[in-house]
């Protein structure tokens, strides 16, 4: 089973790496670029975690550790 | 009277623990022992100094991993039970991490490592702040990449509410500008204090100024308000 965790900082914190990739597609001829935000993928093996349990470990290993809720969101899936 | 002794912990990474034993021993001559990040015991110790580096490689997020080192147990009760904890540049930014500090320290608005004396103004008085009374101007490196504080808009304005602005990256005469900012930190923010004042988190670099060999010695002052403090602790 692996999970899927998107880490994204938030809307309200600027993300001056996403501004940069903005910048770069404009400048490559993309006009309709009217922003872009970086953030991470992490996908985790989960082994033989039982399905029923995985949703909720996976949610405390984004608590824990894998975002910093003060300037980054996470959504995940599983399969 | 027992001599107070400053712990300098060293996490994977850490590349100024050196540099703050050596500012501690010869150049203040106090007591200070390094401290490994797998210990797990900070008793007999009066303040705890968490250096600059890159605690393991940055990873994740700057502070992120070190934070769950099992000294950060230690530090975290130390620091809840009033003790003195001095985060310097990566060390703040595991303090934020750790929660022992309010916000986040984010990538540079430059996107460049920002590496080069800077000037900053101390405004909250607390308890380090014994020799860098509100209004002092200090000249200082940076060195880092993430060093742009932020916090959500009722956590700033508590911060600046209740006076935790520990010290603002200014001009050379205090005034505080954008120009000045040398990494997009809310309001200009360099170092915070917590609630209770006795866990202070700084950016810039005060044992990196604090010899005249080094051109500067004003970071001293800063080095000074917690060596003093740890001295009243062990008295």
């Amino acid at each position: 089973m692996i999970a899927r965790v998107h880490v994204t900082i938030k809307r309200d914190v600027l993300d001056p790496q996403g501004e940069a990739v903005a910048g770069a597609l404009r400048s490559l001829g993309y006009a309709e670029v009217a922003g872009v935000r970086v953030g991470k993928l992490i996908e985790i093996d989960l082994g033989a975690t039982p399905p029923e349990d995985a949703r909720e470990r996976v949610d405390q290993m984004c608590r824990k550790l894998l975002a910093n809720l003060v300037i980054e969101d996470y959504r995940f899936e599983i399969d | 009277m027992k001599r107070a002794r400053t712990a300098v912990v060293i996490f994977p990474g850490s590349n100024c623990d050196h540099d703050v034993w050596h500012v501690w021993q010869r150049v203040l001559g106090r007591p200070v022992e390094y401290v490994f990040h797998t210990s797990t015991s900070l008793a007999g110790f009066d303040a705890v100094v968490l250096p600059g580096g890159f605690s393991y490689g940055d990873y994740l997020r700057s502070g992120a991993i070190a934070r769950f080192s099992p000294i950060m147990q230690s530090v975290v009760a130390f620091a809840k039970a009033g003790g003195p904890v001095l985060g310097i540049c990566n060390g703040f930014q595991v303090l934020t991490e750790a929660g022992l500090l309010a916000g986040a320290l984010t990538r540079n608005r430059t996107l460049r490592f920002e590496c080069r004396d800077v000037h900053i103004v101390a405004e909250a008085g607390g308890s380090m702040s014994e020799h860098s009374p509100p209004g002092t101007v200090l000249r200082m490196p940076i060195a880092h990449a993430d060093g742009r504080f932020v916090a959500d808009a009722q956590t700033l304005r508590r911060l600046e509410g209740e006076g935790l602005v520990a010290f603002r990256y200014c001009e050379e005469r205090g005034a505080v500008t954008d120009a000045a900012n040398p990494n997009g930190s809310a309001n200009g923010i360099a170092g915070i204090y917590n609630d209770a004042r006795n866990v202070l988190g700084l950016m810039p670099h005060p044992e990196r100024a604090s010899e005249e060999v080094l051109g500067c010695t004003d970071g001293l002052a800063i080095l000074r308000g917690l060596a003093d403090l740890a001295a009243k602790r062990a008295a």
